[in-house]
Formats: structure tokens, sequence, C-alpha cells
């Protein structure tokens, strides 16, 4: 995927995913910067204040007394004009749940690192995509980084999106398989970043010299026009990332544009074709060597962006498959989960639907094995029409003993 | 100190269509609050920007797509309007450091940043948020309006409703007398944060509130204003005796008005013969039941001990 000789200039560094992503930060110099910590988020914003404190990076830093507070800041910094950035994860996440929404509502073009994170109960401190998926219907744009390079650039082109359609942004990654591990990354340059990403320069600001009523009362007759409003700059952010990744691709030589930067895949046209988000595709990859060495045509397709969803993407990465098998960190009680739900949605306007397993598994920081993943493949191989729930989806992780006995066999 | 406003004309002090609280707006016949947004915006006065949470304030002035705001506004949700006011200082802060010619203003000290919200947003839902603005120092001005419970959503009791008053969720009843607590007092509160001006003050003298709005803007970092508003609907009384009513609170000692320094007292509007509180409960329906039965009078009689304590702390006795 890099080519990174584009750019002779550029400088692999290992360093742990919170920090990269913190130089990433720097590399967009938000003005204000206001964050709370969170397991496993908290590296990104120690890394952010060690910065500021050195001087090497030029931005009011609020010490907030939550997310709740960090969110709120964020609102009222980018309302001003000021490019704003937080971080968080998990519970953090939900307590600034009710603020995000009104920032979509308010088209403020916040950007949010989000290390996912499973939420309570029980207590958990691990990665899954609980979190993100809990805020799916707030109006934020959502991507998903599969490696740390990625949850770095996301976040520049986090700003990039948002400060054009105006819709706020939360880039996911991984906890602590992403936040806490050592990799080699690019960190880009402010000269790139320059060239990349101008100023925020907002249409409408809390300008007292031209003054504006931001956040208003709307009754019926006017509310759902907003949210409309929202509805419409969703769908505009998928042409503004398409050109996005390619001016990425131009400046910075690190290439996110198949699928219009909507959808990375790995064979993607094989017969069986496995969906996941995130990290976990890291080892899925492995997996497919393994069992395309074994003549079984397999292949991966990883949305990078969930929101806006990458539907027209979908149809044509997953209309001619025989079988699919969504992989998801996140189920919904009641239902299945959301994403294999959302591509069933999805291809239900295409011309050919291919049956879908859906996978709830690692959750919560539970381990993803090569073996589990290739009996999921199996499992996938053997999926048709129709299917009951049981057969949908399954668990293939669940511990059946400690649902019986209640005790931790 | 005393006042009256039917003795007083403001109309020539600003003029008709340059107000920054403009006519129209949608709040009740006799609202107290919209007074005291009158006079903030008079005292503070065009260089500014209003945050304020969701409340009776913010919905009678914006339902879109009209605003009674001449100022710069923000609304965001009920319990965050200092936070916002927070993030929106730090955003000049950083316009003038990074970007001085990002205003038409000469630099970020001749902006008023102003955080206006009820007893409910700002002493309950919205602590947390000012706690947060105040500790941190943020250069804001917070006015918290008192109506003394939560009048947007129907007369619920917030942590400012007095001992004694009925309320839809304080309600008097056979074995109710009403609210069973007192006002939480928020200028203490926000003196024992740091913060360097605190000041009480009524509607029912709108020259010494708008002075004080000046004097809290013309200071560095956080300022606390606690406003008394009343409320004819809340309280039922005659739409025609708010400021009555207001001065008849800061004359019985139930709403005392001070000033407080780095902590300290610095000025008391001293009372001469202070009147018990039983002349301004009579006024107001939701105090009507106090007077039927013996539970009544005890509650008032405590009432009355609580302002007697709090007058001798204060001072507050001519």
């Amino acid at each position: 995927m890099a080519k990174a000789e584009l750019n002779p200039s550029d400088e692999q560094q290992v360093m742990k995913g919170t920090s990269a992503v913190a130089k990433g930060v720097m590399a967009a110099d938000p003005d204000v910067i206001s964050a709370y910590p969170i397991t496993p988020q908290t590296g990104v914003v120690e890394k952010l204040s060690e910065l500021v404190a050195d001087g090497e990076l030029d931005s009011e830093f609020i010490k907030v007394d939550s997310e709740f507070n960090a969110a709120s800041t964020c609102i009222g910094a980018s309302a001003a004009g000021a490019r704003a950035f937080s971080a968080t994860s998990s519970q953090g996440l939900k307590l600034m749940s009710e603020p995000l929404f009104t920032a979509a509502g308010m088209r403020l073009p916040i950007v949010m690192a989000v290390a996912n994170r499973s939420l309570s109960a029980p207590l958990s401190i691990w990665a899954d995509h609980t979190d993100a998926f809990a805020e799916r219907d707030g109006g934020m744009l959502q991507f998903h980084a599969e490696d740390v390079q990625e949850a770095i650039d996301h976040v520049l082109m986090g700003f990039r999106v948002a400060e054009q359609v105006n819709l706020p942004v939360l880039s996911n990654f991984d906890g602590f398989i992403l936040t806490h591990v050592q990799e080699p990354a690019d960190i880009p340059s402010e000269e790139e970043v320059n060239e990349f990403l101008p100023p925020r320069d907002p249409e409408f600001t809390l300008d007292p010299s031209d003054p504006k009523t931001m956040g208003a009362y709307a009754r019926p007759e006017h509310w759902t026009e907003a949210r409309y409003e929202i509805q419409a700059a969703m769908m505009e952010s998928k042409d503004v990332w398409a050109k996005t990744v390619e001016e990425f691709k131009e400046v910075f030589g690190r290439d996110y544009t198949e699928y219009n930067g909507m959808i990375d895949t790995y064979h993607g046209d094989a017969d069986y074709r496995l969906v996941a988000l995130g990290s976990m595709c890291g080892t899925i990859r492995g997996v497919i060597d393994q069992y395309r060495e074994q003549g079984v045509d397999v292949g991966l397709v990883r949305p990078r962006v969930h929101r806006p969803f990458p539907t027209e993407e979908i149809r044509a990465a997953l209309g001619d498959a025989e079988a699919v098998g969504v992989l998801t960190k996140e189920m919904s009680p009641g239902y299945e989960s959301a994403l294999a739900g959302e591509i069933k949605g999805t291809l239900y306007h295409a011309e050919n639907q291919p049956p879908i397993k859906s996978f709830v598994i690692g959750m919560a920081g539970r381990d993803i094995t090569a073996a589990e993943i290739g009996a999921m493949i199996e499992e996938t191989m053997e999926a048709s029409h129709p299917m009951t729930f049981d057969e949908q989806e399954s668990w293939p992780q669940l511990r059946e003993e400690l649902l019986q006995t209640g005790g931790d066999n | 100190m005393s006042s009256d406003l039917q003795d007083q004309d403001f109309t020539d002090e600003v003029e008709h269509g340059e107000e920054l609280w403009n006519p129209g707006h949608r709040a009740c016949a006799g609202c107290g609050p919209a007074l005291a947004m009158k006079y903030i915006t008079e005292a503070a006065g065009e260089n500014t920007i209003i945050s304020q949470p969701t409340g009776c304030m913010e919905v009678v002035s914006t339902p879109y797509p009209e605003s009674s705001w001449g100022t710069s506004y923000i609304h965001n949700i009920f319990e965050n309007a200092a936070s916002v006011a927070s993030g929106i200082e730090a955003a000049y802060k950083s316009f003038d450091r990074r970007d001085p010619d990002h205003l038409d203003v000469e630099d970020s000290d001749d902006l008023n940043i102003i955080a206006v919200g009820g007893d409910g947003a700002t002493a309950d839902i919205g602590i947390r948020a000012l706690s947060g603005m105040m500790e941190r120092g943020h250069d804001v001005t917070y006015i918290m309006y008192d109506n003394e419970a939560y009048m947007n959503t129907g007369v619920q009791r917030s942590s400012q409703t007095p001992l004694g008053a009925s309320t839809t969720t304080s309600p008097a009843g056979d074995v109710s007398i009403g609210n069973d607590t007192n006002k939480k007092d928020m200028a203490s509160i926000a003196a024992d944060h740091g913060v360097g001006y605190v000041a009480t003050a009524s509607i029912s003298n709108p020259r010494d509130f708008k002075q004080k709005v000046e004097e809290a803007i013309s200071r560095d970092g956080p300022k606390f204003l606690h406003v008394y508003s009343p409320c004819p609907v809340g309280w039922s009384y005659e739409s025609s005796k708010t400021v009555e009513l207001a001065e008849l609170a800061v004359e019985t000692g139930l709403f005392p008005v001070f000033e407080m320094e780095d902590g300290e007292i610095t000025d008391v509007n001293k009372i001469r013969d202070r009147k018990p509180v039983r002349e301004w409960l009579e006024t107001q329906g939701r105090f009507k039941h106090l007077f039927d039965d013996e539970d009544g009078e005890e509650a008032i009689e405590e009432l009355q001990a609580w302002i007697d304590d709090r007058a001798e702390d204060l001072g507050l006795d001519a």
C-alpha cells in the first residue's frame, strides 16, 4: 500500500501508536485541543500535552474535567472558527455522545481520535467496536484504521474532509492492538501537511463583528431539514473523500484510492469474501494466504469508512461473491451485528444477494486466532439461502461452560 | 441601593433598533429573566459572545429562523454553556497568538465572553461544566439567572427553589410542605473556586446589576454573577408584579445582594428594617399552602431562621 519512495524526505519512525497519532495531530496544527484521559486513548493526549509543553506544538490545550466537557469545549472552539481536536475511548465517547450529536447538527468539523474499546458492563478496558457503533446515528463521519499508519493518515484526511463538508469525524483505531503497539510509520512533515491541509476557513463563526445566532431552536417545520442537510453532507462527503485520498496520494505517496478510498480489498474478487473492520484484518490476511495456498479462493473486503456507508462500493465488492462472512467486534442485542445488517440492507438492491453469515468475535479484547478465522472461512463456504437467525449469526468464541456454571472454569 | 423600576426610565438609554436583546422574543409577560437578558446585553455591548444553555431564555429567543440576539450567540445543550464558553475563549486566545488578524476587534481582551444560564442549567445539571470553567481560570463571565425552578419544562424543583415552594416535582400535599431544602449557595461555591469577582444582583435594580456586569467583564479570569429574576408563571403571581417581588425578596433577605472579591465579602446591600419573609411568601401561589396549617407555619419559621442566619453571616442588617 505505502509508496514511501515517492517522498524520499519521509523517515519512518518506530513509536507507539498513540504517540504516532499525536504526531499526526500535531502536523494538522489544531488551534485547540481539549481532552480527558481514558484508557487506551490516554497516550494520545499525553503526547500532545508533552508537545505543547515543549513548545513543539502551538495549540491551546484545555485540561478539562471530563469527556463531556472535552466535546463541549471543542464545540465552542470550533464554533469560534478554531480547528479543534480531541481523543477518547469507550465510556468517554459515551459521555461525549450528547454534545457530539449536536456538533453534527451544528455542522462543526471537530476531529476525534477514538481508541476503540468495549462499553461497560462488565467493565473492560479492551478493544472492540461497541463504542463506535453506539455513536453510529449521530452524524459523525467514521473511519476505521487497520494499522498505525492509517490511524495517523485518517486524522489528517479527517480534517480535510470534515472542514469541507462541515461534519465531525470519529477516527477509530483499535485500543491496545493499535494504540499500544510499536510500529514503523511515516510521520507527516509540516510542509507536506501545509500543502494538503490548508488552514480552516469557516463560513460562519462566532465573530462579534458579524453576529450570528448558532444552535437555534427549531420547531417541527424546520427540524427535518436540518437533519436532511446532515444526510446530504454525508453523501457529499463520499466525493470529497474520493478526491481527498487522491490528493493524499499525490502529497504523501500513500495510496488509499481503491474503491474511492472507501474500501480496501485483499483478493477482493475471490469466490468467498470476508468482511471486517480495523486491526483484525492483518491476521485475516495471513489466514487468507494460507487458504489460498491450499486452493481455496477466499479474499477480504475491509471498509475503511463506515459513515458515510460505502453503499455502491459494497455492492460492487460483494455482489458477485459466492458467500460472505462478516466478522464483527460489535453486536446489536435483539437483532444481529449492525455491520452485517447494514451490508445485507445494502445488497437488497444489488443484482445478486450472496448468503451472508455474521460472526461476533474479538469482543472486549479476546484474541482472534488464525484457527478461528479458518473455521469461519469454512463456515462461510457452506452458507446458503435461506438461513434462520441461528444459522446467520454465530458467536464462535462463546465459552459455553461459563454460561452453564456462571463460574470461571 | 433599593430601587423601583417604575421610578426610572431606561428607554432612553438604548436606541430602539440597536438593542442587542431585541423585542419580539417569546417570553411571557412579566418575565424576570427577559429583563436580565436586556440588562446584560446593554451592559456588555456588541463586542460580546453569549453562550447559553437550553432553557427558557434560549427557547424564547431563538425560534429558528428568528433570533432576539444582536450579539454573537451560541446555544448547545442544557449542561455545557460554561464549557462551550471555555472553548470559545480558548479559540480566541489561540487566534490572538497565532493569527492576530483574525478579529476586527483589536484583541481578545476587548471581547466579552459571557455564559448565561438559568438556575437549573447552572446550579444543577451544568455545575460540572461551570466548576471546570472556574477552576481552569477561563476569562468568562458566567451569569446565573435565578427563577427558582425549571420553568422551561413546567415548574419543576431545582436546587435554587426555596424551602416550602410547591413545584410539580416538590408538590405540597397532605404530608408535604413542598420543597424541603434551602437554596444552594452558588456565590460561595464560585468564591471557593478562587473566582476573583462574585456578585449577586436583582433585576429590581438594573443600575446595580449592569454595573456588576460591567465590573465583571472588565476583569480577567472567571467571574460569577447570580441575578434574581422572578417568574410569574412558575411562582403564580400577577405579571405586573415581577420587579416588586424581586425587590421584596431583597428586602426580606431571602435574596441578599452583595459582592465578593477574592473570596471575601466586600460590599453588602444593607437592609434597614428587614421585612419578614412571610410578606414575600404571601404574594405567590406556590406558597399558598404554607398558610393553611401548623406544618406550613413551621416551614415559614424554618425559612425565616435560615434567612436570619445568612443575614448575620453576611452582615445584611443595617
